[in-house]
């Protein structure tokens, strides 16, 4: 059916260089989301590899494929690559490169050259990050955390792991500049606030918190190798420094930056769910603020994240308290999700599949999120793998679902090619029951008392491993037809329209993939809000 | 084919919020000083004292001038006065090293008494000089990076405008250079009443 080749279409065809060069040397944002998509999907399937032998060696009690030091290395390398490699930049770097200033109507970024110096930042964290794996005293073992004293004291590679994820931070910086600068300065003509796209709103929220909260990280990672290197002693007590501080300053980023994780996912979630149910969001306005309201108050909770160092009751009543505030605006965010379904025209297509999957799944983790925010429950279930399972329920069942969502609704745009969607539905099917059963095992397990970060255990915990571990199989096998079926559909895909799914934001009226610079000779001029479907509809497959 | 796309507001609006993200790095510093001096503060009053207050007091004035070149370079882009623009520079630059070259005399007298981070001399003063001069250290380190930083943007600056790529209708680049050289100015303004002058 197709015969031109992905090359010679859209802004594949133009550059100024040629062949590789033209990608190395792009400003071209769609050049650089691509350049981010590429390098954090392989990220994601090496670190899917090392969950993956996680899980086996949990099959059964007693050690088999790897020895203690081995888990600890690879549970740390996992977390490590899933959450500075993968989650932080996945959606915001990856999507938010490709579509941001399509959505607002601008032709690119304010900072082009910032944002291809942001993507070589993120490739040089990459390639430290693989080179501390294989130099020094050995991969890192710390945990992906980085806790002191032991981060201080161990002879594995912790400082290029350390230096690799400060890099990251600085990309991450910089990407949050850029585009609360681009929200700002660069909406076409009639691009109001009030006609953003949910998930400008969501990135915008995202990129404030990546620039108010990664430098706390930066300088408390400087110290971690300041500590190694010259003996700073500032986290060592014996100096006079104070280890729970570590705590508090890598928690200060730290948590805020599980909402750098979650918020765009969040956007991409609320620009599926009107589209596949044929009607306006509900409640733009609530879902906006309540974008904003998160980043807000995620900011100020840290310290949940330390009820059993110590800390005084007083504290731990506070940010219980701040804890719970945060669950408002996300609970406003699930309800509006479900209030635009409720009487929408609703079409079952793999983007909205996953979306759905995403609401669900979220929502567990979110749930279990209060049983964690809550002290007196907290301190039964504090360093136990309910913690670890309620992490990937907001996280991979989140974030991580959220984008294979967004692969399966704007891949297409910008490959100009449909993926078989009959594949999809099987792989989301097999995505989701593998999930599902792989971390409620393991939350059910944590319940009953298995500590986290454990390579062994006691037999009573076998046959929820056990079961963990198969549906961590079917996981596996969900992700392989996932991205086969979507890699073919670059190949031999049918060729798409420009607006395959009856989209409304500006994305869904330029070509796909779209030309350099976006929008031809003339700018846009906005009529009409993101969601009014009003007249737009579907091409026909 | 790209026609040139220009936004002085958007380039400071960006430098602005990179300045945020400098004050949140010196932040986490700045949150252990009040930690620390809340727990210790007979010790920081003792280890304030082993500081010379003049070699700050120096440093203080050194780079409020500066930050007062740097301002008046930009005056003098807007007027089209590209010779006094490119001396003000150079004048920025050199009290920038100055007040490095004060640094160092400073430091190699304090390291020469024993006192630097993990020595023995130090660690024998008991935990709360011990954290004073540790903090002391890595913060006044920090801000002598950004000093050097600093002053090699301006530098750049200076041979832009000496080419004539920073003129009096396009001088956002030398703005932003001068906007952080105010941020290492003012942080020095926060570091030297918490390191020299506690009472």
């Amino acid at each position: 059916m197709t015969t031109t080749p992905l090359k010679s279409t859209g802004f594949y065809s133009e550059s100024p260089r040629p062949g590789l060069l033209g990608w190395l040397l792009s400003t071209d944002h769609k050049r650089i989301g691509m350049l981010y998509l590429g390098c954090i999907t392989t990220m994601f399937l090496v670190a899917v590899g090392l969950g993956l032998a996680i899980r086996l060696q949990l099959f059964a009690p007693g050690q088999h494929i790897m020895s203690a030091q081995t888990y600890n290395a690879t549970f740390t390398v996992h977390g490590i690559i899933m959450i500075f490699l993968f989650i932080i930049p996945s959606i915001p770097a990856a999507f938010g490169n490709l579509l941001l200033p399509i959505q607002i109507g601008a032709r690119d970024v304010s900072f082009p050259r910032i944002n291809l110096l942001s993507w070589y930042f993120y490739i040089s964290g990459a390639v430290l990050a693989v080179i501390a794996i294989f130099s020094g005293g050995g991969p890192p073992d710390t945990g992906w955390t980085f806790y002191v004293p032991f981060s201080t004291q161990t002879t594995t590679n912790v400082n290029l792991a350390v230096f690799a994820a400060f890099m990251l931070g600085f990309s991450s910086i910089l990407t949050g500049i850029n585009f609360v600068t681009t929200i700002h300065r660069l909406r076409a003509e009639g691009m109001t606030w009030g006609r953003l796209p949910l998930f400008v709103w969501t990135l915008y929220a995202t990129a404030w918190i990546q620039v108010l909260a990664t430098p706390m990280l930066g300088i408390t990672l400087v110290l971690v190798m300041l500590e190694r290197f010259f003996g700073a002693g500032l986290f060592d007590a014996a100096s006079g420094g104070d280890p729970i501080l570590f705590q508090h300053l890598f928690w200060i980023y730290s948590h805020p930056a599980v909402y750098i994780m979650i918020l765009p996912a969040m956007g991409v979630i609320s620009e599926i769910i009107p589209t596949f149910s044929r009607k306006p969001m509900f409640g733009y306005w609530a879902m906006a603020i309540s974008s904003l309201a998160i980043a807000f108050a995620g900011s100020l909770v840290w310290a949940h994240h330390m009820y059993a160092s110590g800390m005084s009751d007083f504290a731990i009543l506070v940010f219980s308290l701040l804890t719970f505030i945060v669950a408002i605006p996300s609970a406003i965010k699930i309800f509006n999700w479900i209030s635009t379904l409720y009487k929408g025209s609703i079409q079952l297509a793999p983007p909205m599949l996953f979306a759905l999957a995403f609401i669900l799944q979220f929502a567990i983790g979110g749930l279990g999120g209060l049983a964690l925010g809550a002290a007196a429950s907290d301190i039964h279930l504090h360093d136990t793998t309910f913690v670890v399972g309620h992490f990937h329920y907001t996280m991979f069942g989140g974030t991580g679902f959220a984008f294979f969502a967004a692969l399966h609704y704007w891949l297409p745009k910008f490959t100009g090619r449909m993926y078989n969607q009959k594949t999809a539905v099987i792989s989301w099917g097999l995505l989701f029951v593998g999930f599902n059963v792989t971390y409620m095992a393991m939350q059910a397990v944590g319940i009953q008392g298995m500590p986290r970060r454990y390579y062994d255990y006691l037999p009573e915990f076998h046959t929820l491993n056990m079961v963990a571990t198969v549906g961590s199989w079917i996981l596996a096998l969900g992700l392989i037809v996932m991205f086969v079926n979507l890699f073919k559909s670059l190949r031999s895909g049918p060729v798409i329209g420009m607006n395959p799914w009856g989209g409304a934001t500006l994305e869904w009226f330029v070509p796909s993939p779209p030309p350099m610079e976006n929008f031809g000779e003339e700018d846009p001029v906005v009529t009409r809000g993101p969601y009014d479907y009003q007249g737009v509809t579907a091409d026909e497959p | 084919m790209s026609h040139e796309h220009r936004d002085d507001t958007g380039a400071r609006f960006g430098m602005w919020l990179f300045l945020y993200t400098e004050v949140i790095l010196f932040s986490g510093l700045f949150l252990l000083y009040g930690v620390a001096v809340t727990k210790y503060t007979d010790a920081y009053i003792l280890a304030s004292n082993k500081l010379n207050v003049w070699f700050g007091a120096v440093n203080t004035v050194v780079l409020l001038t500066s930050s007062l070149t740097i301002a008046l370079a930009i005056t003098a882009i807007q007027r089209n006065r590209i010779r006094t623009c490119i001396n003000l520079c150079v004048v920025t630059i050199a009290l920038a090293i100055l007040f490095l070259i004060n640094k160092y005399f400073e430091w190699s007298h304090e390291i020469s008494l024993g006192i630097y981070p993990a020595s023995e001399t130090l660690l024998e003063m008991g935990p709360g000089v011990a954290s004073f001069f540790n903090l002391y250290y890595f913060t006044a380190g920090l801000h002598g990076l950004h000093v050097l930083i600093g002053a090699t943007l301006i530098g750049v600056v200076a041979v832009l405008v000496a080419r004539g790529k920073v003129t009096s209708d396009r001088y956002v680049l030398l703005e932003n250079s001068a906007l952080y050289w105010h941020l290492v100015d003012l942080v020095w303004i926060f570091l030297f009443p918490l390191y020299y002058l506690i009472i």
